[in-house]
């Protein structure tokens, strides 16, 4: 025994409390407890000061002992400590990993922003950029500078909702951002694409809607030929809807643009042999487009002798509607929850 | 336009099948948007489109395929009675083969006794649409007992045969008609319906689609000039026409025709105005009809006698038109038998009694032909097509003669139709013509040239054509070709005098048009832009939008795109304890003819959208959590004509925050600190953070725990829960609703600069904890704002973790808890250093709002 019964009892108490221990927590508590700065241990040792000189030597060696013992004790059940946590980690009883995870909650971009993305992000690889025009419209900008006059029976194919302000109405088309943006850039050549909102005095249906979007490019420059807008349409055709896409240029008619097409594409689902979606024609109509009429270039402030120009405009819910096969355009301003968790 | 195929080949050679035929016009602009098969299959590769299958005769709604074996001409042997039945017939028919058969009919117009007549007849097996059925339906015919008596065949109606509706009797042919023959090689036809674009007006009628076949194929063309046999007196014996307001009416021309006899028209005239989708109503009005369609002059005709009455009530004798502007209120009673008020903008055919007609529009019931009608005045006339289509508008009287006067009728056509018919009326309705035409035309139309050269074909298609080329396009459509050269062009200038049919060709880029279209659009190569990039301008607005939208679709939010459409009572619903407040009509950009009252001004926040979509939604979902970036419309915002558009973000939250599912969630209902929280995000990965706080403030919509959002010192939004009223006005349960709103462009800046990194330190941060006790009032904000400026360079970070009330905390008070993180960029921090740095935060607390430290 040692020569110090108060120091064996200490150790005792202190692997007694040890045993106890059951994790990292209770361990920590335990350490400051014993060996902590102001611990029992080094309490134990301080004590020494206390001592008359011969028996320092004694104590010192005992307490030095006491301290191994202690500091070798805590370090056995911090490791068999460890040991058991890794064991258990390892044991993993009623894991499942058929269970349903842990989701976070995600957010997503409305169909319309993201197909009108994707369509930007072509044309921005050819050199447009995105120029952005006013909703609310005067007719002037909205059909006369377009080469629509009062009373033209070409504003019957738009049919337009007024407002009790004379002469100011809901555009019915993206165009009149064309004139907008030709007389703030004149005399630079233009390469822009103008997305944005438009409404028609129309019954809502399942084919149409009162409010829908429209994507405009507008070309302008010196050397800008009917040519060069099918090249165009039939790179971004490759782009949006994958490459060997045959497009068919329509002859037709807008007031703003001369010569005028429609343009369709090959029916994406069923490669031109004929379906529902494209009613048996093989094709699918998904854009207008043209050389911007002299008129419309001159009132852009363009001089059409020096001066050609295309547009083209489409839009983003037809072609949200072909490319994810939804057959009802009131889905995408109903904002049901159940539709738009779909994209 | 519908046009059959029988008729426009009277005018020109088709030499390609039907589905090429179809493919050219939809290509050259004559887009062909319905086709339908009458009593003929379509060709096959068209059969394929429709997954028709042999043996299948339904070509489309209504109509079927004429078996050639056993529906034929046949001509009626003899007509007796049935034995057994009142009503019914026996009819005895020679089809051309074998023995005549005999048939039971109910038909009216075969009476005993008749023979002679030229009928559709079929036989055994043929298929028949049921005429006697709700739906569309076909039938097999079958022989059978009708009272006793064998039937063998049957005589059809235009309803059985699928060409039109009638059911009243049966077809009766033309006596011509060649018995035996097939009767689809008879009456089958193909019917084209072409879309008619504004431009195009001309296609308006079977010469005009003729003219353009004739142009896209290269194929002949042959139109009859309309002649007459006229007999004197002249015309102006009868009638005289003068002009008044010769702006809205260029030329007016009348014929005489006497001694009509009003009777039906014959079967071919009939047949072709129902195919084009007119009803026949008497040879008089059905020839004006008839020339309509054929060359596209809208025609009408007057009783003479009495325009001559009306004339001899004030004492003339003799009739004069007079085509004037109405007095303003004038009143007219149409051929509808409408009275109508006019207004001074319309233009009224009159004789010197008063009105007789509105000019393009409709014709009178005073002066409408009759079935008592001996002399006819036929009107042939160009009207101002602007205030045709504005007239007709007004009246809300479309018509197949406005729809075409609404878009320009060519003066030139005016005696075409005229001469036409009159010719009509004197064959078909046994009339005789008097000598000439009467006529006013005091704007003759313009011989219309226009220049076009190889070098602006270039430069405007972008392909190379020759002259000759370029010359060859033009003179397939009928253009008159001049060339100009001279010394000092490089090139020759082909002037192209435009046909008198077309009023659309007035400049260059009309020829290019008529250019590329028959030169083939697809013949045209695709090249890429050569032209100069342009310089490239920033779209800072969009760009944030965009940013905008990403960041919050990374915090978990869906986005929405709303209608930009609403109610002002729907605003009103969010001023709930003093709707008195409410934006009034003067606040909003209203629309002068909404579809409904729902969507009838234009939203001035996104607000009452996203209330107005959480009320759809949440009868499918109990969670939402939603964004819209959009337009917000303002008039006192705008440039006092247009509206201001505002560009807006709005959030909304519902439900709870994380659902559980087999683990926990966190089912607690989304509040005012979640959406608090998404725009702290959001600012924070704008840049604007630093400059951005939030006031305790209360918007009309919200409850209490709402606050205002502030850029430095400019208010930009709101944010709040949704006021119990309002929740509860749209129907929203009980359950908060967490709305933000606020303006993006005042956070354009912060994109526009890109913030340089901060270096990382490598000395160790230090935490310490630090707890205030305040009084209740005042904000966590204000006193970690005061800590974040007192805390000096070290200080890195500050974060509330902790607010508690209650003991030993005396009421009124609260203890907020800070956790501060302390770092220098050049050393490792001191206890002596971090506790100089507390002291000095804790001094600066209890000096400006009474803090005391809280001991741990
Ligand atoms: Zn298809």
């Amino acid at each position: 025994m040692s020569a110090f019964p108060e120091l064996s009892q200490l150790q005792t108490q202190a692997q007694a409390e040890l045993a106890e221990v059951k994790d990292d927590r209770q361990l920590e508590a335990w350490r400051i407890k014993w060996l902590g700065r102001k611990g029992l241990v080094p309490a134990a040792i301080k004590k020494i000061g206390s001592l008359p000189k011969e028996e320092r030597a004694a104590y010192g060696q005992a307490v030095n002992q006491l301290k191994q013992a202690v500091q070798a004790a805590y370090e056995a059940r911090k490791q068999a400590l460890r040991e058991e946590a890794m064991a258990a980690e390892l044991r993993a009883e009623g894991f499942d990993p058929t269970l349903p995870g842990r989701r976070p909650q995600v957010g997503k971009l409305h169909p319309v922003t993201a197909t009108m993305r994707e369509i930007i992000r072509i044309f921005a690889h050819m050199g447009f950029q995105v120029y952005t025009a006013r909703d609310v419209e005067t007719d002037e900008y909205n059909f006369q500078l377009l080469n629509f006059p009062k009373g033209h029976p070409a504003r019957e194919m738009q049919d337009t909702f007024h407002t009790t302000i004379p002469d100011v109405l809901l555009r019915t088309h993206t165009s009149p951002g064309q004139i907008r943006v030709m007389r703030e850039r004149y005399p630079e050549p233009i390469r822009v694409v103008l997305p944005g909102k438009c409404y028609r005095y129309e019954q809502v249906t399942a084919r149409s809607e009162m409010m829908f979007h429209q994507i405009e490019g507008l070309a302008v420059g010196k050397h800008i030929t009917f040519a060069d807008l099918k090249g165009t349409l039939q790179a971004f055709v490759e782009q949006l809807f994958g490459e060997g896409r045959r497009l068919r240029f329509r002859a037709s008619h807008f007031p703003f643009t001369e010569p005028s097409a429609e343009v369709d594409v090959d029916c994406i689902l069923c490669g031109g042999k004929g379906c529902r979606v494209c009613k048996y024609t093989g094709w699918l109509e998904i854009l207008g487009c043209g050389m911007v009429h002299p008129n419309v270039l001159r009132n852009g402030g363009y001089d059409p002798d020096e001066w050609t120009g295309y547009a083209f405009g489409m839009g983003p819910e037809r072609i949200a509607m072909l490319l994810y096969g939804v057959d009802d355009i009131r889905y995408f301003y109903s904002n049901d929850v159940r539709f738009l968790a779909q994209f | 336009m519908r046009v059959p195929l029988s008729w426009l080949k009277e005018y020109v050679d088709i030499p390609v099948p039907v589905d090429e035929l179809i493919e050219r016009l939809t290509l050259a602009g004559l887009e062909v948007v319905n086709t339908e098969y009458i009593g003929v299959l379509p060709p096959a590769s068209i059969r394929h489109q429709k997954q028709m299958k042999p043996g299948d005769v339904v070509t489309g709604p209504g109509r079927i395929a004429w078996d050639r074996e056993k529906i034929f001409v046949g001509e009626v042997v003899r007509v007796e009675k049935h034995p057994n039945a009142d009503r019914l017939t026996l009819v005895t028919v020679d089809y051309g083969a074998g023995e005549p058969l005999t048939v039971v009919t109910g038909a009216p117009n075969l009476k005993p006794g008749d023979q002679g007549q030229k009928v559709a007849f079929a036989t055994a097996g043929a298929v028949l649409i049921d005429a006697y059925a709700d739906t569309f339906k076909t039938k097999k015919l079958k022989p059978g007992k009708i009272r006793g008596i064998l039937s063998q065949g049957m005589v059809c109606s235009e309803r059985e045969l699928g060409i039109s509706d009638e059911h009243e009797g049966i077809i009766i042919l033309p006596q011509d008609a060649p018995v035996g023959t097939p009767l689809a090689d008879y009456l089958g036809d193909v019917v084209l319906d072409i879309d008619v674009t504004p431009n195009m007006i001309r296609i308006a009628s079977v010469i005009g689609v003729a003219r353009e076949v004739a142009a896209i194929l290269e194929a002949p063309l042959h139109i009859p000039m309309p002649t007459w046999q006229t007999s004197p007196p002249p015309a102006e014996a009868y009638a005289d026409v003068e002009i008044i307001d010769d702006d809205l009416c260029h030329r007016y021309t009348a014929t005489i025709i006497r001694d009509v006899q009003v009777q039906p028209a014959p079967f071919w005239m009939q047949h072709r105005l129902k195919l084009v989708g007119q009803r026949p109503i008497s040879n008089l009005v059905d020839i004006t009809n008839y020339v309509m369609f054929e060359w596209g002059q809208p025609l009408h005709a007057f009783d003479y006698d009495k325009l001559l009455a009306r004339a001899r009530r004030i004492g003339r004798d003799k009739v004069k038109i007079i085509v004037r502007r109405a007095e303003e209120g004038e009143k007219f009673t149409t051929l509808d038998g409408i009275e109508r008020v006019l207004d001074k903008d319309t233009l009224m055919i009159c004789d010197e009694a008063g009105p007789i007609a509105i000019g393009g529009v409709m014709g009178g019931l005073e002066t409408e032909v009759s079935e008592t009608t001996r002399h006819v005045l036929l009107e042939s006339a160009a009207f101002e097509f602007i205030n045709v289509r504005r007239t007709a508008k007004k009246l809300k009287l479309p018509s197949e003669a406005a729809y075409r006067f609404s878009r320009g009728v060519p003066p030139e056509l005016n005696p075409i139709g005229n001469v036409r018919g009159a010719q009509l009326m004197a064959e078909l309705a046994g009339g005789n013509i008097a000598e000439g035409i009467v006529e006013d035309y005091p704007r003759p139309q313009p011989v219309v040239e226009v220049p076009v050269t190889p070098s602006d074909v270039r430069r405007w298609l972008g392909i190379d054509l020759t002259p000759k080329e370029i010359i060859g396009i033009l003179k397939r459509l009928e253009f008159d070709i001049r060339i100009q050269e001279d010394e000092q062009s490089p090139e020759p200038i082909i002037w192209a005098t435009v046909p008198w049919y077309r009023l659309d060709v007035t400049i260059t880029a009309d020829l290019l048009e008529e250019i590329a279209r028959i030169y083939g659009y697809d013949q045209i190569p695709e090249t890429l832009m050569a032209d100069e990039l342009p310089p490239q301008h920033h779209n800072w607005p969009y760009e944030l939008e965009e940013k905008t939208r990403d960041i919050l679709v990374a915090a978990g939010l869906q986005e929405t795109i709303n209608y930009s459409l609403t109610s002002i009572d729907n605003y009103r619903k969010t001023f709930p304890e003093n709707p008195e407040a409410a934006p009034g009509p003067e606040k909003f950009i209203t629309l002068a003819n909404p579809l409904s009252q729902e969507r009838s001004v234009l939203r001035r926040c996104l607000g009452v959208s996203a209330l107005e979509n959480l009320q759809r939604n949440l009868r499918y979902t109990d969670r939402m959590a939603v964004f819209e970036i959009g337009l917000g419309y303002r008039p006192e915002a705008g440039d006092g004509l247009l509206p201001g558009e505002i560009r807006l973000l709005a959030i909304a939250l519902a439900g709870p925050r994380r659902p559980g599912h087999w683990l926990p969630g966190d089912e607690e209902p989304m509040d005012f600190y979640d959406a608090k929280g998404i725009l702290e995000v959001l600012f924070q990965r704008l840049g604007a953070w630093e400059d951005v706080t939030f006031r305790a403030e209360r918007a009309h919509i919200f409850g209490p725990k709402a606050a205002g959002i502030y850029l430095k010192d400019e208010k930009i939004g709101n944010v709040g829960e949704v006021h119990p009223k309002v929740r509860e006005a749209f129907d929203l349960g009980d359950k908060p609703v967490v709305l933000a709103g606020l303006r993006l462009d005042p956070l354009i800046p912060y994109i526009q600069t890109r913030k340089a990194l901060q270096p990382i330190s490598e000395f160790p941060p230090v935490k310490e904890d630090m707890a205030f006790v305040v009084d209740e009032n005042i904000p966590a904000g204000v006193v970690e704002g005061l800590i974040r400026q007192t805390g000096g360079m070290y200080l890195k970070a500050v974060q509330l973790f902790d607010v508690y009330r209650g003991d030993p905390i005396p009421p009124g008070k609260k203890s907020l808890a800070f956790s501060l993180t302390f770092q220098s960029p050049t050393k490792t921090l001191t206890d002596k250093d971090t506790a100089k740095l507390r002291k000095k935060i804790m001094n600066r607390l209890q000096r400006e709002i009474g803090a005391v430290l809280r001991e741990a």
